[in-house]
């Protein structure tokens, strides 16, 4: 039997019988929309926290604050201090090889007032760099200047929507607002970043580090972000930041994290989620493979005198084998491919209805989704499949 | 040409052992035609069964154009059906779904001849029993006797040495049956070799030479 008669065959006995087998191909393509909802949804999520991570740029490392480790008891605790880190380690690691800038940077909620009006949003005191390093241009003037770290005068950049919000579309540049109290003078505007993380880039304001040490009555930073050459080895520059925090600190007081390694707990943490929910899809396909088997086992029974005509016909043992098992594949591939495309349907019109929702269909899972439907069509056909070729085929002939 | 010798079939029935076909000894040559009569349970399905090959003897000889089918694997008995023996049943056995034409075309879908090859054979069947004009007719949309036509069409369309029927015309008024055995009997002044089993005498007197079995013997073999 050549393979384009057996596909026709085994189509035209599901054609005889269309309601049933469309509702057998129904449970497996109700499975596989399941994998491809819930996979799309993982995908989704995944992508949308890696775009949200990647859009500072992928080569940035982060020192903070004390070591993130669990040491022995209390005691132990006691003994251990953390010295804060300090504008001048910002400047130190400036100057590890292949860095290229580094930006130390603490944070504190304050009043801005400005133009009569007054709003309480994000303060950020930032080194010059923080445009390179986390990729967020400036749409007016300029940023803070580079030559004045250790005596900064009272400039502030604004966030778009703290522009908005105090100026509307007047030109701020030039005026002086008051941020905590302080007398600050408006320097540039930054574009529009958006919410990254649910934290509104654009709610915020940058001054100065030195006076936002002021402004929070603080001496620490709470994170230097070091920009470093692409064509450098993540580990060399770690290790290059490392040694000169120890020479600083007299130890390992801080603790350091690649944006690779964010993006990989992130991603493995995610992964395992989005397999987690194409289990729960499998199990709706192992419902509809046992459908398929119920069905298949059913029509072997039927079509036992049609099993014994085709033994008299020449058919062999393998061909009987081969219709029945064609059959129990094919209508589960069809239903895949309706789940498939079915799935496909409701991501895409659901990212038209609501675009917030973060959906992605994944062409591998769908893929993989198919395959495992084949598969269950497989299992389920092999037990009928072989039964109808083990059939005695004087016994099927006689049976009406 | 057929030739059986000391052939039994012998079926176990609870805790008894039913002796079918009791060393049979025949020898049916090309283009005879036979028929089979005896009362039911006398074994002549049993025999013609084995005849086709769909069933094995427990014991005794079968030849086959000279060839034992004793040692014969499950494949290659399949091929000799295929290539040899057309089988025509009382119950015309067509597949439901397929129509005249895709029922004909079975044996040599079967048989894995190409579509292109298919065509003519078919038409040429269909031609041979007088149904060109039904071809795409399904079985529930033809009469009984044009059933059995069908079922005759796919019997011949591989062109096999020999024709079994198992009651042909039991499931037939005696006009179309005998239309039925006249079609047969046409084949077999063409060189067929035709056996048909039946316990109407009114058929089985009609051929040529007429076997008559009881309890799994051969009564008489009248030629």
């Amino acid at each position: 039997m050549i393979s384009a008669d057996l596909i026709r065959f085994t189509l035209s006995s599901a054609r005889a019988h269309r309601l049933r087998s469309g509702l057998t191909a129904l449970g497996i393509g109700i499975g596989v929309t399941a994998v491809v909802l819930l996979t799309s949804i993982g995908e989704g999520l995944q992508q949308y926290l890696l775009r949200e991570f990647t859009q500072f740029g992928t080569n940035i490392i982060s020192v903070s604050p004390g070591k993130a480790s669990t040491f022995g008891g209390s005691m132990a605790a006691s003994f251990n201090s953390t010295r804060p880190l300090s504008l001048g380690d910002a400047e130190a690691l400036s100057r590890v090889p292949f860095v290229t800038h580094s930006v130390g940077t603490v944070q504190g909620n304050a009043e801005v007032e400005g133009n009569g009006r007054s709003r309480r949003t994000m303060v950020s005191g930032t080194g010059p760099y923080m445009p390179r390093v986390w990729l967020f241009a400036v749409a007016l003037g300029e940023f803070l200047p580079a030559d004045e770290e250790s005596a900064p005068r009272p400039f502030v950049v604004l966030g778009s929507k703290v522009r908005d919000e105090l100026f509307g579309t007047a030109n701020p540049l030039g005026e002086r607002i008051r941020v905590g109290g302080s007398r600050f003078r408006v320097i540039g505007v930054m574009e529009s970043k958006g919410t990254v993380l649910g934290f509104d880039m654009d709610d915020a304001v940058y001054i100065p580090v030195l006076r936002a040490f002021e402004l929070f009555n603080k001496d620490g930073l709470v994170d230097i972000s070091v920009l470093y050459e692409e064509s450098a080895s993540a580990e060399e520059v770690v290790a290059g930041i490392r040694r000169m925090m120890i020479t600083r600190h007299g130890g390992e007081d801080f603790t350091i994290t690649t944006q690779q390694q964010m993006l990989d707990v992130l991603g493995s943490v995610l992964n395992i989620v989005t397999i987690a929910v194409a289990g729960l899809g499998g199990i709706s396909l192992l419902v509809g493979g046992v459908g398929i088997f119920t069905i298949m086992t059913i029509a072997v029974r039927e079509r036992t005198s049609e099993i014994g005509l085709l033994r008299s016909l020449g058919a062999v043992r393998r061909d009987v084998r081969d219709i029945f098992l064609g059959e129990s594949i094919m209508l589960a591939a069809l239903g895949g491919v309706g789940g498939v495309i079915f799935g496909g349907l409701i991501v895409e019109t659901t990212k038209i209805l609501v675009p917030a929702l973060p959906l992605s269909y994944s062409i591998p899972f769908a893929i993989a989704a198919e395959t495992v439907a084949i598969l269950i069509g497989l299992l389920a056909g092999v037990l009928p499949a072989r039964k109808a070729a083990n059939l005695d085929p004087v016994d099927a002939l006689r049976t009406e | 040409m057929i030739k059986l010798e000391g052939l039994c079939r012998d079926f176990q029935v609870g805790d008894q052992v039913v002796h079918a076909l009791d060393h049979i000894d025949l020898l049916i040559r090309q283009s005879e035609y036979v028929s089979i009569m005896g009362p039911s349970g006398s074994g002549k399905s049993t025999l013609l069964n084995i005849l086709g090959l769909l069933d094995s003897p427990s014991a005794g000889n079968y030849w086959l154009d000279d060839i034992s089918t004793a040692s014969m694997n499950d494949d290659e008995l399949a091929s000799i059906r295929q290539k040899k023996i057309g089988f025509v049943f009382q119950s015309f056995h067509l597949v439901p779904r397929m129509n005249a034409m895709e029922n004909i075309e079975l044996p040599m879908v079967l048989a894995g001849v190409l579509p292109a090859d298919r065509r003519d054979k078919v038409a040429a069947a269909l031609e041979r029993v007088g149904l060109t004009k039904r071809a795409d007719h399904r079985p529930d949309q033809l009469s009984g006797g044009e059933r059995q036509r069908v079922a005759i069409a796919r019997a011949i369309v591989m062109q096999p040495m020999i024709l079994l029927a198992d009651e042909p015309t039991g499931n037939l008024d005696s006009q179309s049956g005998k239309e039925i055995v006249d079609l047969m009997e046409e084949l077999n002044n063409q060189g067929l070799t035709l056996i048909v089993v039946t316990h109407d005498p009114a058929i089985g007197n009609r051929a040529q030479r007429m076997v008559r079995m009881e309890d799994g013997r051969i009564k008489t073999d009248i030629q």
